[in-house]
């Protein structure tokens, strides 16, 4: 299958210090990828740098086939690649039914009319009832996001995401700060999402790596040091050198 | 070549008077972050002191200079307890709107209790007059101007790169929650930086009367121009702020020597091409 | 569709219906109008003048309130409208009251769109800085194009037509004053909608978190321009109703202390809510006429005191505050 999203030779240097050094890869539809590494590993830079956020110092960025590098965040976004945060950024004082609202109508390109209300518009609303009640959420449609759990806006996140109708889906930690009584219902909602969509996730918590990802990466020192399959990280000597690294030299570090 | 050195001096002269006054209100807000509006009218209140014990107590033009710093930062100390307090770490807006508000209280007072005349701030005898350099004389009081800017300029760069106290300030403008972490007590900082800030627009006002006169509106009518030493040289930045004073002058005095009837015109357009070009300011950083 | 019915009913809707409000809103701006007209039928230059800052202060409530972004220069735009009015009377001969006021409204919008350009390139002090400066600026330039504007003298030998060739503009200002009620009341309606629009949902969004929006793919300067756009002509359509009503055109309706004072009012009435910024104008200039008549000294006092007690106990503004009360016990009592 032909690649939906590839990054070629990324490099970023801030000064002298290397953060971003030679990453590539390439994701296709359908593709579920996890991003790890160790804290410091680059992990945030090669978000920015993915999403435009930071101009690259060399490499390239490819969405669908075209080269994005010197387009800006906005532009990705309207061209398919979608990020959501790893602190949640919803608007406090307006709804979940707005938010999802206001993503439909900005992919339409509608977000500028003048008059009329989204509540009004029956496709509009048709979208936003079928997302919100994916992810369970129809209940709270018209309460203010301050007013809702942490968990649930976490779903929210998902679902503005989703609303935006992504090809590639940029996921930071979406299980962040959220109570474990409450990680199945984001797992459930990840399991959900569009099988050709292409999900790159950075995530911590392994368990949840494990039964999200088919291919995990490992990013360490700025570099990729693994690309393969879950099953295979943790044989892996380079990268249990990246994580483990101080144990084997205990004695030097102490 | 005459003009030429007159503006210079003068540029000079009422660039350094800028520095005095606004380099307060600079460490201030990359301090405590407060959009401060009211900086001025400290400048306007020292003025009005000074005018009183010089001219009408009689007490001298030295006396008046300390009376005028300490008076005003007496002055200052409740408002900052009552009202600026309040408003640190809150929206924009909120700040905007106290900072105006207390520049308003000031202006009805100082036009109640001084009424809506200029006034002068009579000079001690050796500053008066001009010296002779041969081939132009200047006036003592513009160089008494650019002394007391030099001045205050070196004093502030010791106090904040060889003092321990300029060490705790530089940690907190740089990143307050650590600093206290640190164990730097941090009010203590903030209270010590109003006072001196406050001091300073005093002082500015007192020794800048003869450029920026002293009247009920100065408060208001100089307030975008400390505002906006602040964000060309971007805030908490010394070097910064002399930069852009010195800059500033010189198109403000340029302008009025040579184009009078223009007014504040080019003033206020160089101003709006400079944030234009430097959004974070000449020395900022990157927020 | 049919699908799209069935969802929505599963949804439901928000609670309180919008277009109720509207109604309200109009109704209570109606009644207010006859009361004024009733009650002070000596004193119907101060209203009219109120009617004119209420669409000044309406429109910056577009910028500050909805959008976030703090400005102390919005009289800009009013004075543009202002001026366009007048000039397009005492210079062109064209006196008819409704190209006037499009005057004014095309004035105000392409000044706003100016601003917006400048504005939009800093955030924070150096914004609120460049919006002083702009103020300025356009008030030196009007200043000093004393031919066009009649500089400190201000701009006279506007001669208003009747309106629509049958309602003189009369020595008691009876027309003058139906005439801004109406253009308020259209103003109300129009921002009515845009407020609820789709573009308004984004402006609220922009508000709170523009690096959001940006990541949702929409361009917060875009909308804010689109924005200033609109706020200007409304505060342009303020500017002309003044230079129609009056007749004359003064360098105050370009002055810093008209920006602040609209300010003042909008958050004196709360921010983010059209009826918070009427409530505000019409509550500062009633007080402003009271007070400045006993004492024009302590008028500047007076706004300052107004202002810190504002921030320090009703930050929501007066209408804010209130409605929030009613909102609390509306709850409690269900």
């Amino acid at each position: 299958m032909s690649a939906v999203f590839e990054v070629a030779n990324l490099k970023r240097s801030f000064g002298g210090l290397v953060v971003t050094n030679d990453v590539s890869l390439s994701m296709a539809p359908g593709d579920r990828i996890a991003l790890i590494g160790p804290n410091g590993a680059g992990k945030t830079t090669f978000v920015n740098l993915v999403t435009g956020n930071l101009p690259p110092s060399s490499g390239e960025v490819r969405l669908g086939g075209e080269t994005v590098t010197r387009i800006d965040a906005i532009g990705r976004v309207r061209r398919g690649l979608v990020r959501s945060f790893q602190v949640t950024r919803l608007f406090q004082d307006m709804t979940p039914a707005e938010h999802v609202g206001l993503a439909v109508l900005q992919r339409d390109g509608r977000a500028g009319r003048l008059f009329g209300s989204f509540l009004n518009m029956p496709e509009v609303m048709a979208e936003v009832s079928e997302l919100l009640e994916k992810l369970g959420l129809a209940e709270l449609a018209h309460r203010k996001v301050r007013e809702i759990a942490y968990g649930q806006q976490r779903l929210l996140e998902i679902a503005v995401a989703l609303a935006l109708k992504p090809k590639v889906l940029l996921l930071d930690e979406p299980a962040a700060g959220v109570p474990q009584s409450d990680t199945g219902r984001i797992e459930q909602a990840l399991a959900d999402l569009p099988p050709d969509l292409a999900v790159l996730m950075i995530e911590h918590d392994m368990d949840l790596v494990f039964r999200f990802a088919k291919r995990v990466i490992v990013l360490a020192a700025g570099t990729i040091i693994f690309d393969g399959l879950p099953a295979d990280v943790t044989k892996d000597a380079r990268v249990r050198e990246a994580y483990l690294g101080n144990y084997a030299n205990a004695s030097h570090v102490a | 070549m005459q003009t030429v050195f007159s503006i210079a001096i003068d540029a000079l002269a009422y660039g350094m008077v800028l520095f005095v006054i606004s380099i307060g209100l600079s460490v201030t807000m990359g301090l405590m972050r407060v959009v401060n509006l009211a900086h001025g009218a400290f400048a306007m209140i020292g003025g009005y002191i000074a005018s009183y014990v010089a001219r009408d107590l009689g007490l001298g033009y030295a006396l008046a200079v300390i009376a005028a710093v300490v008076i005003t930062i007496i002055i200052a100390i409740p408002i900052e307890r009552l009202l600026y307090r309040r408003i640190y770490g809150q929206p924009e807006l909120t700040q905007v709107l106290m900072t105006i508000g207390i520049t308003f209280c000031i202006i009805g007072i100082a036009n109640y209790a001084m009424g809506p005349t200029l006034k002068t701030i009579p000079l001690a005898e050796p500053l008066r007059g001009s010296v002779d350099l041969g081939f132009r004389t200047i006036s003592i009081h513009r160089l008494f101007a650019i002394i007391c800017g030099l001045a205050v300029a070196l004093g502030l760069w010791f106090a904040i790169e060889k003092t321990s106290f300029g060490v705790k300030l530089r940690a907190s403008v740089d990143n307050a929650a650590m600093a206290a972490a640190l164990g730097v007590r941090t009010e203590i900082v903030y209270a010590i930086s109003f006072a001196v800030a406050v001091g300073l627009a005093a002082f500015g006002g007192v020794v800048g009367a003869e450029l920026l006169p002293v009247e009920p509106y100065y408060a208001l009518r100089y307030m975008v121009t400390f505002l906006v030493v602040v964000s060309v040289g971007g805030a908490g930045s010394i070097p910064g702020a002399l930069i852009a004073c010195l800059l500033l002058g010189a198109i403000d005095t340029t302008g009025r020597y040579l184009m009078p009837e223009f007014g504040e015109f080019f003033f206020y357009l160089a101003v709006i091409a400079i944030i234009c070009v430097f959004p974070r300011g000449l020395a900022g950083r990157i927020k | 569709m049919t699908l799209a019915v069935n969802t929505q009913t599963i949804l439901g809707r928000p609670r309180g219906g919008s277009f109720r409000r509207d109604l309200m809103g109009v109704a209570v701006i109606a009644v207010f109008a006859a009361a004024g007209y009733i009650l002070f039928p000596d004193n119907l230059a101060l209203l009219t003048r109120i009617l004119s800052v209420a669409l000044l202060v309406l429109a910056l409530d577009l910028v500050t309130g909805y959008c976030g972004v703090a400005t102390l220069g919005h009289a800009a735009f009013f004075g543009s409208g202002a001026y366009a009015a007048g000039i397009l009377s005492a210079h062109y001969g064209i006196n008819d009251p409704l190209l006037m006021t499009l005057g004014g409204i095309v004035a105000g919008a392409v000044a706003g769109l100016l601003c917006a350009v400048i504005m939009l390139r800093a955030h924070g002090l150096p914004q609120l800085v460049l919006s002083i400066a702009l103020i300025y600026l356009f008030h030196e330039l009007a200043n000093k194009a004393s031919s066009w504007t009649g500089g400190s003298d201000g701009l006279s030998g506007i001669m208003p037509d009747p309106v629509f060739g049958l309602y003189e503009f009369d020595l008691f200002g009876h027309t003058a004053y139906f005439f801004g009620v109406a253009l308020l009341l259209i103003a109300f309606v129009l921002l009515r909608l845009v407020v609820r629009s789709p573009f308004g949902m984004l402006c609220r969004g922009i508000k709170e978190d523009p690096l959001r929006i940006r990541a949702m793919g929409a361009s917060p300067n875009a909308a804010l321009a689109k924005m200033y756009v609109i706020s200007g002509a409304v505060a342009g359509t303020g500017g002309a109703l003044s230079a129609i009503s009056t007749q004359v055109v003064a360098l105050d309706a370009l002055s810093f202390t008209q920006s602040a004072e609209a300010l003042v009012m909008l958050v004196l009435g709360g921010t983010g809510s059209l009826f918070g910024a009427l409530a505000g104008t019409l509550i500062f200039m009633l007080f402003e006429d009271y007070v400045s008549a006993a004492n024009p000294f302590h008028w500047l006092t007076m706004v300052g005191a107004l202002l810190i007690a504002v921030v320090l106990f009703a930050p929501k503004g007066i209408y804010g505050t209130a409605a929030a009360y009613f909102t609390r016990r509306g709850e409690a009592n269900r």
